[in-house]
């Protein structure tokens, strides 16, 4: 009955025509929430378990009894993490690369994809493509040779390079530049051609072309580029894990791993509130800029 | 006339020369070439070079001195936990990928089922996982899997379920690994299943409709033809992806217990930088590249094939 009365509502005169058609599509939208549900919680779980273990006190962790509730809620976690001079200098150094890395990131990546988009150069083509292959290209492949590169560099020069946080200046734009290039061409070829040969023909030169006209029409590409520069570098754990050791060199991700589990004894509130903060950044750069975001991670598949 | 032909060309050598390395400097592909020599010399100095450097690395003794040729291969085929590190690695990658693949097939349909206004909020809420560094929601992970304070054998003992190893046990560790990677890879099968369907056209379904499809032929002989192309692209980068994954192994079982739940990344890793045998890592690393090889040539193909069709 009920059932008949919302499909009343939703058009009267339909009822008539397409009763069953209807009251299948309203099961089916039920089905759809009542699944969604169950997909919600199992993707949300997680994170929402690090929050509640995050307000609770180690007595309480170790404690029998429901571990999904707070009975204590206690910030005492977040007030030792944030006054700990060892996790702010894990946070200073993420924050620290991750800005540096974003900012070479657009420096190569956005000339180079204008250049591969609009001037074509003998072998363009080809490296557009390449561009993207080494995408493909996967850190765990690459991580092995560049440490014994390293090596060999500082055995040449004399610059150590392994064990200073700032060798991830130098291969997280390995990471990040290919995507980036690769979205921004997809960016820039989807510009008409008539806007910046009205630019050329009124004068403007290429850096002209490129500043005034390309960057303004494809700035949402550009915030989508600069996220994704982002997060990888934000997040990325085996560079850091293989090429610094030292306390004070660590970033955030490898920092949470190695430095609060001391032994076999697990800080458990600690951990999770560290990788809650850990995990906030990019969260809330998401809360904001969530269709960016997916314009970004559709645009690789689905573009070029 | 003749004068000025005659007296021209000697000046305008010593002009064109001069104007001729401005202008070539000014063309537009070298003005290109020069946007372009940053990238080129990143992937050249630190992805290509790398990339061959460690097929160099492969054929070195354990102290770097001496050319073994295929003799690192030669020592791995003899060891069994390679071969469980091969195993391991195939079965990892496929199941990872497969129910990854069918989990965001399904919530797609899901979310594309409600109300169009609703879609965004949902949406947000299940892409969460794939915004989280990875690192960061393994740990989360591994305190839900916690050998005495699991969250989980709490709920299932209130069911009279025993405690269960998540991983501590072989079977379990393997179990745990793949669900935490569907868990994190889900949400991007979803967004990039969920673009798709919104370009399928409400017509075509109409048309199965009047034709009297049932749910299972619109599925089968609409929407999947129609998603073929997302579909076979977005496996293929999550196959390599999931194939070389290093975050989750590495922090959930750090391939325990006793070597089963080892991936080619996570071991690489373990021999190459923590047992110091570098040539040997990088020969564990390197079987990665088949794989790899064959998905890229894949996507490869659908991509000029798209590039010519435009």
């Amino acid at each position: 009955m009920a059932n008949a009365v919302l499909i009343d509502k939703a058009g009267p005169r339909r009822k008539v025509k397409y009763g069953s058609m209807s009251r299948n599509r309203a099961w089916a939208m039920r089905w759809s929430y009542f699944f969604l549900v169950v997909f919600a919680i199992f993707f949300l779980l997680p994170p929402v378990y690090m929050f509640i273990t995050s307000l609770k006190t180690s007595a309480e962790i170790s404690a029998a009894t429901n571990p999904w509730w707070v009975y204590s809620p206690t910030l005492e976690n977040y007030v030792a993490l944030l006054t700990s001079r060892q996790f702010l200098t894990f946070l200073r150094n993420s924050a620290v690369v991750s800005l540096i890395v974003v900012t070479i990131t657009m420096a190569i990546s956005v000339p180079a994809a204008f250049a591969l988009a609009r001037m074509k150069f003998w072998g363009s083509a080809t490296l557009a493509t390449g561009v993207f292959l080494t995408y493909l290209i996967p850190d765990t492949l690459l991580f092995i040779p560049l440490f014994k590169m390293f090596a060999v560099f500082s055995d040449w020069t004399g610059i150590q390079l392994i064990n200073r946080w700032w060798v991830l200046l130098v291969v997280y734009p390995t990471l990040t530049v290919p995507f980036c290039t690769w979205i921004m061409i997809g960016y820039f070829a989807s510009i008409p051609k008539e806007l910046d040969e009205a630019a050329i023909i009124d004068g403007a030169s290429w850096l002209q072309t490129l500043m005034r006209i390309f960057i303004p029409v494809a700035l949402p590409g550009l915030i989508a580029a600069t996220i994704f520069a982002f997060t990888v570098s934000w997040a990325q754990f085996l560079y850091p894990l293989a090429f610094t050791t030292s306390i004070d060199q660590l970033v955030l991700p490898v920092g949470i791993v190695t430095s609060l589990i001391k032994g076999d004894v697990f800080n458990w509130g600690q951990i999770m509130t560290g990788a809650l903060l850990g995990a906030a950044p990019p969260l809330i750069i998401y809360a904001f800029l969530m269709d960016y975001y997916i314009a970004g991670l559709t645009a690789g598949a689905t573009k070029g | 006339m003749v004068d000025t032909a005659v007296s021209a060309p000697p000046r305008r050598t010593v002009a064109g020369k001069r104007s001729g390395v401005r202008r070539m400097l000014q063309r537009k592909s070298t003005v290109a070439f020069f946007m372009a020599l940053p990238l080129i010399l990143l992937i050249a100095l630190l992805i290509l070079y790398p990339a061959f450097y460690s097929i160099h690395l492969a054929t070195l003794n354990k102290s770097m001195q001496r050319f073994v040729g295929l003799g690192n291969f030669q020592f791995l085929f003899r060891r069994e936990t390679f071969w469980l590190v091969v195993e391991q690695s195939c079965i990892f990658a496929l199941s990872a990928v497969f129910f990854k693949a069918l989990i965001g097939f399904i919530v797609a349909h899901f979310v594309h089922n409600i109300p169009a206004k609703g879609q965004r909020k949902w949406r947000g809420m299940l892409l969460v996982p794939w915004v989280i560094p990875p690192a960061m929601s393994t740990l989360a992970w591994l305190w839900l899997f916690d050998p005495s304070y699991s969250a989980f054998n709490w709920v299932l003992a209130k069911f009279g379920i025993g405690p269960i190893a998540w991983t501590g046990e072989a079977y379990w560790a393997r179990f745990s690994v793949i669900l935490v990677n569907v868990w994190y890879g889900a949400p991007f099968f979803l967004i990039m299943y969920l673009a798709a369907l919104k370009s399928v056209p409400e017509q075509l379904y109409e048309a199965a409709a009047i034709d009297g499809a049932n749910w299972w032929q619109r599925i089968w002989y609409v929407t999947l033809p129609m998603m073929r192309n997302i579909i076979a692209i977005t496996t293929l980068f999550s196959l390599i992806v999931t194939f070389a994954n290093f975050d989750i192994v590495r922090i959930l079982t750090a391939g325990g217990p006793i070597d089963k739940t080892h991936i080619f990344a996570t071991w690489a890793f373990r021999i190459g930088i923590e047992g110091g045998d570098i040539p040997l890592g990088a020969s564990v690393s390197l079987f990665m590249v088949p794989i790899l090889a064959v998905a890229a040539i894949f996507i490869l193909r659908d991509i000029t094939r798209r590039g010519s069709e435009v």
